[in-house]
């Protein structure tokens, strides 16, 4: 047994770990007894990458590319591929992946899982819109292939499925065609959610990137920075990435406290504000900051933290994400990096994908148990009201309630489910 | 750019090749993967060929224990120019208590071990020492540093590469070719997939193979990755028997 935990170090829990290497001997793999999940690289914050007690199938070593067309820009690869790789693979040749999440340390077989979203959410959609086919290896030994047009009831379970329709295997993936590595970004301060919500909807057109930081202390009077971007016209490479820094140990009690989440939130926002206007960035940084600090979730010490992300529909987002930001203001916890973005008015491929038409918020809690929980309670209340949902990578916690009014397609998955496999979150939000 | 580099496998499918392989290619090359399982070679040089669209890439399934097959083998690819690179990968991690029961099982874990590695040493170094230029590497294991009751038969066999790679050495002394010996700590590929679950802290595959090939660049003699076991291994070899042997390790 091996103690395996999740991005938000919530915890370490027991499992019995078992590498899958070989894409073609899976199904004999997954045939065991008890319960199993597989296992990426653990970048999801809650217990939706857990199984205490069962069986983890790790798919990081399925990490070979199986083809790739220069002219099309699809690409087929083993589900354990990490995104970072297939962005030094596709960049240089012209071609980048149409949709990233804010890391690149995570596989491709998790991306489709949780069906994650980037910056560009209101242009091209979530990970699994991009999607064309996908292998499906059930623990009874049975192997399927889905995509859009080829059983796609599978599909639309498997996308944003959480694991638990199968193991993904291989994925066939439609990038996007770049003209080089470099964005036209530019960076603008702004206070209030109306201006927010001005900049951003007026940001949709013209802007294929928008997403803005914010000062969680600050209320609904509200400071942040608004960034948006778009593909620069430019051929010139980029300089290899150098090593990304460690912070190497876990402090032993948070570094984001009530102490310091003041003056580093007043200091990020001054420095940002400083650095407003245009300018021509690598799509590195401009993807993935916290990759710079490759360990970034130890900062907040040994019990680790929650983040709350949720999306708030259209019509009710001005007067819920106001509700939400005095109630977190009020508890002077939060989060150094606050994410506000809004989504696009697009239908998500799966049945329990996250994005839905609205605006969607982001706060890291450090864990202060009882405290913390009561606050996110409150937090929920003005969700479910508000008739939005959680975003389960994110969760470790939500009400089974707020799951069930969140994601009305809830009862059209669970068919699909495999019968050998369960996670943490699944005994929590649907039973087993 | 010169011309791209000649560079053959053995052992090709193997995680720790497999990687090395990848670092080797982030410039075209021409590359002779040479495994016992046709299809699973195939998977790994589809990989390659994604990642180094420019290289030339075969594949070739022997049987690793035919003294004749591997002659010509190598034979065949020294003829087509001289070896830049070489890297001699294949292995099993057999199971002790079952080798110590079934003599069948002891005899086949230190064939393929041992006796096919060095078979290939022997074949290469013959073209590659003469040829005056390129590396010739061995995949040992901290394991043949000195035999301990977990897994003797397994550190016998990769010590006799160990002697081999030494005695290559000193017969090469003059010569551009430089003969590397490896020795990876335990380290997570699927040789040692039922270690993982005993808790073992096992090196990441990628570090592994990054220090390897910067050793092999280098020309060192004796390479181990990660780096660390070498003061470990020192500590371990030179404890005085009376304490070593109660050490359940």
């Amino acid at each position: 047994m091996v103690a395996v935990s999740s991005w938000g170090r919530l915890g370490h829990w027991e499992h019995q770990v078992a590498p899958l290497h070989d894409r073609s001997r899976i199904a004999a793999d997954l045939a065991t007894h008890g319960s199993g999940l597989a296992y990426g690289m653990g970048r999801s914050y809650g217990d939706v990458c857990l199984n205490p007690g069962g069986k983890l199938w790790t798919t990081r070593n399925l990490d070979r590319f199986i083809r790739f067309d220069e002219e099309s820009g699809v690409l087929e690869c083993e589900a354990g591929v990490l995104l970072r790789d297939i962005q030094q693979l596709a960049v240089p040749r012209g071609w980048m992946l149409p949709v990233t999440p804010g890391t690149c340390f995570v596989t491709v077989g998790g991306a489709i899982a949780n069906d994650v979203h980037g910056k560009n959410h209101h242009r091209l959609g979530s990970f699994g819109d991009h999607v064309s086919q996908l292998r499906l290896v059930r623990t009874d030994g049975s192997q399927l292939d889905c995509g859009p047009d080829n059983a796609p009831d599978w599909f639309a379970a498997t996308i944003g499925g959480m694991g638990l329709t199968g193991v993904i295997t291989t994925a066939t993936l439609q990038l996007r065609r770049v003209c080089g590595p470099w964005l036209e970004t530019e960076t603008i301060p702004f206070h209030g959610l109306d201006e927010f919500f001005r900049l951003a909807d007026g940001s949709e057109e013209a802007w294929e990137y928008t997403v803005s930081w914010i000062d969680c202390l600050s209320g609904s009077g509200l400071r942040g920075i608004f960034l948006r971007g778009n593909h620069a016209d430019d051929e010139s490479t980029v300089p290899p990435v150098g090593k990304p820094s460690y912070l190497g140990f876990t402090p032993p009690l948070s570094l984001v406290n009530r102490l310091t989440l003041r003056p580093a939130n007043g200091a990020y926002y001054f420095l940002h504000r400083l650095a407003a206007g245009k300018k021509r960035e690598d799509y590195r940084p401009f993807f993935y900051p916290l990759d710079r600090l490759a360990d970034w979730n130890r900062m907040y010490g040994p019990r680790g933290f929650y983040q709350y992300q949720c999306v708030l529909p259209t019509e009710q987002r001005q007067d819920a994400l106001s509700a939400l930001l005095d109630e977190t203001a009020k508890s002077k916890t939060g989060s150094f990096l606050a994410v506000l973005k809004t989504f696009g008015e697009r239908q998500s491929p799966g049945m329990l994908s996250f994005p839905r038409p609205g605006a969607t918020l982001a706060l890291d809690f450090p864990n202060r148990g009882e405290e913390t929980l009561a606050l996110m309670i409150r937090l929920d209340a003005i969700v479910g009201e508000a008739g939005g949902r959680l975003y389960p990578a994110k969760d470790a916690r939500m009400p089974q309630q707020l799951f069930e009014s969140g994601y009305p397609r809830l009862q059209e998955f669970l068919p699909f489910r495999d019968a050998g496999i369960s996670s943490a979150l699944s005994r929590r939000l649907l039973g087993r | 750019m010169g011309e791209q580099q000649r560079i053959i496998v053995i052992g090709a499918t193997s995680a720790i090749a497999e990687h090395c392989t990848r670092l080797w290619m982030s410039s075209p090359a021409t590359v002779l993967l040479v495994g016992r399982d046709e299809a699973r070679l195939e998977r790994v040089a589809d990989d390659l060929r994604v990642r180094s669209p420019a290289s030339a890439i075969t594949c070739v399934a022997i049987d690793f224990c035919d003294p004749v097959a591997i002659r010509t083998l190598v034979d065949d690819f020294a003829g087509g120019g001289a070896i830049d690179i070489a890297l001699i990968a294949h292995g099993t991690l057999p199971d002790q208590q079952q080798c110590q029961q079934d003599l069948v099982a002891c005899r086949d874990a230190m064939e393929i071990n041992s006796l096919s590695p060095a078979l290939f040493m022997e074949a290469l170094a013959g073209h590659m020492g003469p040829a005056n230029r390129g590396r010739l590497a061995v995949i040992g294991s901290v394991a043949g540093d000195r035999g301990r009751r977990s897994n003797y038969v397994y550190g016998a066999s990769k010590s006799l590469l160990d002697r081999y790679a030494q005695g290559l050495q000193h017969r090469f002394a003059q010569s551009g070719c430089r003969i590397c010996l490896v020795k990876p700590g335990p380290t997570a590929t699927p040789m040692t997939a039922r270690l993982t679950d005993e808790g073992l802290a096992l090196a990441r595959v990628e570090d592994v193979a990054q220090v390897i090939v910067k050793g092999i660049v280098k020309g060192k003699p004796v390479i181990y990755a990660p780096g660390k076991w070498a003061l470990i291994m020192m500590v371990i070899r030179h404890l005085p028997r009376f304490i070593f042997n109660r050490l359940d390790i």
